[in-house]
C-alpha cells in the first residue's frame, strides 16, 4: 500500500484561540508519486494552505497545533521526527515556495547570499562552490544574465523574477517533495503561465512530488495531474484532473466550477452566466455535525446534517465523500 | 559598503542632521586629541584662580575656583562623557536586542517570562536606580556605566520585540523556516538586520541621554572622583555660580551641544533608514 513518495493520512491540525477550537484540517487523507502533482484546491480557509505547513510543521504556534495524524515521505513519518531531525529534513527532503514573491524574500541580502543560505544550511560547500551552484540554480530557473544578477537585492527584481529566484532557492538542496503555495497567485497572468510551465520542466528534470496549493482551476487543468477538492478542513473530492473538472460528483466541485469564469472565445457571445454557490462557509469554530457542506446543498437531505458523509470511492482512484453523488 | 553610500546620499540631504554629525565629530576630535592638546593632568593646578575667559592666550576658557584649566576640563571631559555614553548605550543594546529577539520571536510563554522580567526594570525610577547602585558602590566610572545599563536596556527590549513580533510573521522568515534554518541564524542572520533602523536611531539618543545622567550624577557629587567630567565640572562651579558663572556655563554648553548634536543624528537617521520618509523634503 505505502509505495507512494508521500503519503499523508488522517492529518488534523487545529487552531485554538478564546473563541475556541478550529479544526483547520479535519482528518484529509492523499498522496502524491514521484513526478507527478497533486492539486489541492479549494476557497479560502478551507484548510489547503495549513495543509501545506502542516507538512513541514511549520504552523504557527503557539495557536496552531498538529494533532493527530501520519505524514509519510519513502515511509518516514515527518511527525515522528525530532525538531532537528525534522530542521534537517525541511528545505532537503521536502521544500516550499510561497504565495508573495515581494514578501518572501529578505530585503537585506542579494538574491545569490539568500539563495547560498538554503545551500550551506543543508550541505557542507565551500564559498566559492557554493556561489557556483546559485549561478547554476538561478540559470535553471530562468533568470537571465544569472552571473549578474546574483548580486542584485530582491527590490531590483520585478515579480516574476523574485519568484523564480523563490524556486531557486527552494530546489537548491534537490527536494524530493515540492509544496507550492499558490505559487501564481500574485502574480499577473503571462507571469502565471511562464512560472507553471518553469515548475512542470522543473519537476520532470528533478522528478518531484508537487503539492500545488491553490484556487485557481484554470491553474489546476493546466499543471495538475490528481486534484484533491477541499472544503471546511475536509476533503471532498479527489481523483484524476480530467476526472474532476469534465465530470465533478460532489455538489460543492460541480458548484465550483459553475462559478468559475471562462475566457470567451473572440467574437463569441458569452455563453453562460456565472453561479454562485449560495452562503457562506459554515465556521471552524461551529461546524454542523453533518456534511459541512450541507447547509448551502441543493441536494442535501436529513442524512447530510446527521453524520459527515465518508470519503468512499466510486470508481477507480476517484472518490467522493458525498451521498448523493453525481 | 553601497548599503552605506545609499544612507549617505539620503542621510547628507537633511542639513540640520549634518550639523548634528559636524558638532559631534568636533566633540570626538576634542576626545582623541586632548592628551594632546593638554599632556597636562586636567586636575593640574596652572595658575591664578578666576580668570575669566579670552582674558589669557594660555587659558582661553579661563581657570575656576582652583586654578585649574577650564579647556583642558571639557577636552578631557569629552573623554569621559563620551566613553560613558557608548559604553553604556553597547551594554544596553547588547542586553536589550538579545532580550527582545528572543521575546518577539519566540512569543508566548518565553515572551511572557522576558516581558515581566523586563517590566521589573521599567518600573524603578531610572535616575533615583543609578543614584542609589552608585551610592552603594564606590562611585567609578564602572559602576557608572553598569547602572545607567541596566536601566537604559528595557526601552530597546520593548522596540526589538516588537521589531520581531512584526518580523515573525514575514513571509521571508517562513522561507527561512522552511528550508530548514536554526534558529538561531534566523534571529541573528536574517531577522535582525531587518531590526537594526529603529535600534539605531534610539541608541543615538540613548548617548545622549547617558551624558546627561553621569552629569546630573557628577553635579549631584556622585561621580567618579578620579576623573573630569563635565558634570564634575558644573558641580565644582556651582558653589561659585554667583562670582564665575562661565564655570557652569561652560561645560553646560559643551553638554548641550553634545547633547543636542545626538538628538539631531537620531532623526537624521531615522529619516534616512525610513524609506517611506525619504520621498518627502
Amino acid at each position: 500500500m505505502s509505495g507512494h513518495l508521500l503519503e499523508v493520512r488522517d492529518l488534523r491540525t487545529v487552531f485554538r484561540s478564546d473563541a475556541g477550537v478550529a479544526k483547520a484540517v479535519d482528518g484529509v487523507s492523499w498522496h502524491v508519486d514521484r513526478g507527478e502533482t497533486l492539486a489541492l484546491v479549494g476557497e479560502s480557509g478551507c484548510g489547503k494552505s495549513v495543509t501545506g505547513l502542516s507538512l513541514l510543521r511549520i504552523v504557527p504556534r503557539p495557536h496552531g497545533e498538529i494533532v493527530s495524524g501520519e505524514v509519510r515521505l519513502d515511509g518516514r513519518d515527518l511527525l515522528q521526527l525530532s525538531e532537528r531531525d525534522m530542521r534537517a529534513a525541511r528545505g532537503n527532503d521536502i521544500a516550499m515556495i510561497f504565495q508573495e514573491p515581494m514578501t518572501s524574500l529578505n530585503p537585506v541580502f542579494t538574491i545569490g547570499d539568500q539563495i547560498g543560505e538554503a545551500i550551506v544550511t543543508h550541505r557542507q560547500t565551500r564559498p566559492v562552490e557554493a556561489r557556483k551552484r546559485v549561478v547554476a540554480l538561478l540559470d535553471q530557473v530562468g533568470i537571465p544574465d544569472a552571473r549578474r544578477r546574483i548580486d542584485d537585492y530582491p527590490h531590483h527584481l520585478s515579480g516574476g523574477m523574485r519568484q523564480r529566484a523563490m524556486i531557486a532557492m527552494a530546489i537548491a538542496c534537490d527536494p524530493q517533495v515540492l509544496i507550492a503555495d499558490e505559487p501564481t497567485t500574485a502574480l499577473d497572468v503571462t507571469i502565471q503561465a511562464q512560472i507553471l510551465k518553469l515548475l512542470r520542466s522543473l519537476q520532470d528534470e528533478l522528478h518531484m512530488g508537487m503539492v500545488l496549493i491553490t484556487h485557481d482551476l484554470g491553474v489546476v487543468a493546466e499543471s495538475a495531474h490528481r486534484v484533491a477538492v477541499m472544503y471546511a478542513g475536509r476533503i471532498v473530492e479527489t481523483g484524476g484532473v480530467r476526472q474532476v473538472l469534465r465530470d465533478p460528483q460532489h455538489p460543492y466541485t460541480q458548484g465550483l466550477l459553475q462559478a468559475t469564469p471562462h475566457a470567451p472565445k473572440v467574437g463569441g457571445a458569452r455563453d453562460r452566466k456565472l453561479a454562485e454557490i449560495r452562503g457562506l462557509v459554515p465556521s471552524l469554530y461551529d461546524m454542523p455535525p453533518g456534511c459541512a457542506f450541507a447547509p448551502r446543498c441543493p441536494k442535501a437531505q436529513a442524512t447530510c446534517q446527521a453524520v459527515p458523509p465518508p470519503l468512499s470511492e466510486t470508481t477507480e482512484g476517484r472518490n467522493v465523500a458525498c451521498y448523493f453523488p453525481g | 559598503m553601497t548599503r552605506l553610500r545609499t544612507l549617505w546620499r539620503h542621510y547628507r540631504r537633511n542639513v540640520t542632521a549634518v550639523i548634528g554629525l559636524s558638532i559631534l565629530g568636533l566633540v570626538v576630535v576634542m576626545a582623541i586629541s586632548a592628551p594632546l592638546v593638554f599632556p597636562a593632568d586636567p586636575w593640574e593646578i596652572v595658575s591664578r584662580p578666576f580668570t575669566w575667559p579670552f582674558q589669557s592666550w594660555a587659558y582661553p576658557l579661563g581657570t575656576d575656583a582652583l586654578g585649574r584649566n577650564v579647556a583642558a576640563g571639557i577636552f578631557h571631559g569629552a573623554r569621559v562623557s563620551l566613553l560613558i555614553g557608548i559604553v553604556a548605550t553597547i551594554a544596553a543594546l547588547f542586553v536589550g536586542v538579545i532580550v527582545g529577539a528572543f521575546a518577539g520571536f519566540y512569543g508566548g510563554l518565553i515572551d511572557d517570562v522576558l516581558m515581566r522580567f523586563t517590566e521589573i526594570f521599567q518600573t524603578i525610577p531610572s535616575f533615583i536606580f543609578i543614584f542609589v547602585v552608585v551610592a552603594i558602590f564606590a562611585p567609578s566610572v564602572e559602576i557608572i556605566v553598569l547602572a545607567i545599563a541596566i536601566v537604559s536596556w528595557p526601552p530597546i527590549t520593548r522596540l526589538v520585540r516588537g521589531e520581531f513580533i512584526a518580523l515573525r510573521g514575514r513571509d521571508f522568515i517562513q522561507g527561512c523556516i522552511a528550508i530548514g534554518m536554526s534558529d538561531m541564524r534566523i534571529i541573528f542572520v536574517q531577522a535582525l538586520p531587518n531590526a537594526m533602523a529603529p535600534v539605531i536611531v534610539t541608541a543615538s539618543v540613548m548617548v545622549a541621554l547617558a551624558i546627561l545622567a553621569e552629569s546630573g550624577l557628577a553635579f549631584l557629587g556622585l561621580g567618579d572622583p578620579n576623573v573630569m567630567s563635565w558634570g564634575t565640572m558644573i558641580g565644582a562651579g556651582r558653589q561659585v555660580l554667583r562670582q564665575a558663572w562661565y564655570l557652569t556655563a561652560i561645560p553646560g554648553i559643551a553638554i548641550l551641544l553634545t547633547v543636542l548634536s545626538l538628538n539631531l543624528i537620531g532623526d537624521g537617521l531615522n529619516d534616512a533608514l525610513n524609506p517611506r520618509l525619504r520621498g518627502r523634503q
